[in-house]
């Protein structure tokens, strides 16, 4: 079955969350619908349900592989030219937990924000079905149906009170 | 009486975006001027480069002058940016809103500047990549035991977590400039958006790594400046070889980096009259910051001072005399205690003050003056002495050419800035329009106070 997206665009946070409700009992799975806003709303405003993240896996395997790499760049330095100074060891513990804790942190933050990219399935391709009135303080409630069901969702969406409907080319 | 502004989402942005939209006549002139003096300082440095470091002031004792004191002027003042936004995130202070992207936006600026400083003071600029672990010439890699290897580490970990905490906020509000714009300009901000759409899971995961990020960038926050107090802490000149130092300079950049970023908030105010956005309460807030801060570094000043006349090392007594009793050092040293905590914090302590827009621009750019000083103190006098094995030592007399590429620094730093605030808001509008949502105005007896809801 062929699927298509209708994109309602209400004021009232209200409206948007009594619009879900709606569409959930008129039988629209809730992982077909989603919404869009021009800022953050406290987590289940909409009556929306998110699966869950590993964004918290991110930090650690970077912070690993930072460490690892600074390890090695450290302990391959010293080795590759050895600084022999008064019977004190070639591979120096205190300098090289300096230089490794940095690459540690680097890591982390690196994979951290990798981790939040990907978790936000970010970069999108294309923006899709969308409208520029939702950063401007409107709220967008997508549903995404096979064909044959839009006109039901579209008219659900106009009495929930969606000042606007708009369509998938 | 603190009155709550109502503002709606296309308020935000018309106002916020004013900067992006429009190009007014005072923004114009101020980057030329800056940009004229950026490039008097460059064309110093390429003077410099050609001619040799012979035309700096520098010689065999003095070899750290302004080129290092700025370095570490500028280190210190990216520290409160990052520290400012990840604090007040973390805690979820709800008056961080107008202040966290300009703050960690100074961060980048003056981190990449603290990062040309030790390049330029090189003379062979072209060469700065040896310290970077490979054999790039005769054989020699460079030595893992030296703080000047350290710090290059500590500087690209810190500034590329920075860059990456201002990107990541940025991103939604790229996407408000994108649905602004038309043309090339709405398909570059497509692109730097990642056409972020702004579906729940993004906003969570937005929150999320504001989170994170503050949690992780704080540790090498404090780590970066006590790496660049160890350039002096681990060497053996009297007065820099001093355990204090890590904890000294981190509290001094905060000292200093909040200062810079109080003086930025008011600019800010004044030049794009951003008056719904920052109030007196912020001032009010972060001056009562800065008292604590003040005195938490008058604290570790004083255990500096306390150490040397405790340990009664001759030399470093030396160092200490030169400071407190010889002209011109004296006179510098005077200024930089008064100008950092004895005129501005007593003043910190008065509320009309701290919510006067020019006191603070005054006191806090005082603090800078003072703290800059403080670095020159610390750095010069230190050298100008005649240790057991040094042959010749001498008086140091920065040259025009160091003071121009000092002050042009600065100019660099205000035009980078200014230029950001051309391209992306430097007041997060997604922070204003959820400050928005979540505060409220709640009726008690007569009056009605402002009330903010936090989500757990």
């Amino acid at each position: 079955m062929h699927m298509k997206k209708l994109l309602g665009l209400f004021q009232d946070p209200e409206q948007v969350a009594n619009a879900v409700t709606i569409l959930k009992e008129d039988g629209f799975p809730g992982e077909d619908l989603d919404i869009y806003s021009g800022s953050p709303y406290p987590e289940g405003a909409f009556g929306e349900h998110e699966p869950g993240h590993r964004l918290y896996v991110f930090p650690f395997i970077g912070a690993l592989v930072g460490f690892t790499l600074a390890l090695l760049a450290t302990a391959a330095t010293q080795i590759s030219y050895p600084l022999v100074t008064g019977g004190k060891p070639i591979l120096s513990i205190p300098p090289m937990t300096i230089i490794v804790y940095e690459g540690t942190m680097l890591g982390a933050l690196i994979f951290t924000v990798l981790g939040v990219l990907f978790e936000s399935r970010l970069p999108k391709r294309n923006l899709g079905l969308y409208d520029t009135r939702i950063t401007e303080g409107y709220i967008g409630l997508l549903v995404e149906c096979p064909e044959e069901q839009l006109p039901k969702a579209e008219q659900l969406l106009h009495d929930a009170g969606a000042e606007d409907i708009k369509k998938e080319a | 009486m603190y009155y709550r502004r109502t503002l709606t989402d296309e308020q935000i942005n018309r106002e916020l975006l004013g900067a992006v939209f429009s190009t007014p006549l005072w923004w114009v002139l101020l980057v030329s001027v800056l940009g004229f003096i950026v490039l008097g300082a460059a064309s110093a440095v390429g003077f410099m480069v050609d001619q040799g470091l012979q035309v700096t002031g520098l010689n065999r004792s003095v070899f750290w002058g302004f080129f290092i004191t700025n370095f570490v002027f500028w280190v210190g003042i990216s520290h409160a940016g990052v520290m400012i936004s990840a604090i007040l995130r973390l805690s979820q202070a709800e008056w961080r809103r107008p202040m966290t992207r300009a703050a960690e936006v100074m961060t980048v600026f003056s981190l990449m500047t603290a990062a040309m400083m030790p390049l330029v003071h090189l003379g062979r600029l072209w060469r700065f990549y040896w310290f970077t672990p490979f054999d790039f010439a005769r054989g020699i890699w460079p030595d893992v035991r030296s703080p000047l290897v350290w710090d290059p580490m500590a500087i690209t970990t810190y500034l590329t977590g920075s860059v990456l905490f201002v990107y990541t906020a940025l991103i939604p509000d790229l996407a408000v400039i994108r649905d602004r714009s038309t043309g090339w300009r709405k398909t570059v901000y497509g692109i730097l958006s990642l056409n972020w759409h702004g579906n729940p899971r993004q906003w969570k995961l937005q929150a999320i790594a504001g989170i994170l990020l503050s949690a992780l960038i704080l540790p090498v926050f404090v780590s970066v400046h006590s790496i660049v107090s160890w350039d002096f802490g681990v060497s053996l000149v009297p007065s820099w070889h001093v355990t204090v130092f890590a904890p000294y300079f981190v509290i001094g950049a905060v000292h200093s980096g909040v200062s810079a970023v109080v003086t930025l908030m008011a600019i800010m105010k004044k030049l794009y009259k951003l008056d719904n956005y920052i109030w007196e309460e912020h001032f009010d807030a972060v001056g009562r910051l800065l008292v604590v801060v003040a005195t938490a570094w008058l604290f570790f000043f004083w255990l500096d001072l306390v150490f040397a006349f405790w340990l009664a090392e001759e030399q470093e007594l030396t160092v200490w005399r030169l400071r407190l009793f010889h002209a011109p050092w004296s006179w510098l040293f005077l200024t930089f205690i008064v100008f950092s905590y004895v005129i501005p914090v007593p003043l910190w302590l008065s509320r009309r003050v701290r919510r006067n827009l020019t006191m603070m621009i005054i006191t806090t750019l005082m603090v800078n003056v003072g703290m800059w000083l403080e670095r020159f103190i610390i750095v010069v006098p230190s050298l100008m002495q005649k240790g057991p094995l040094t042959f010749d030592y001498a008086a140091y007399r920065p040259s025009i050419v160091e003071i121009t590429i000092v002050g042009g620094t600065f100019a660099l730093v205000a035009f980078l800035i200014l230029m950001f605030s051309k391209f992306f808001p430097l007041i997060p509008l997604w922070e204003a329009k959820e400050g928005q949502r979540l505060g409220d105005a709640i009726k008690v007896g007569a009056i009605s106070v402002p009330g903010i809801v936090k989500e757990e």
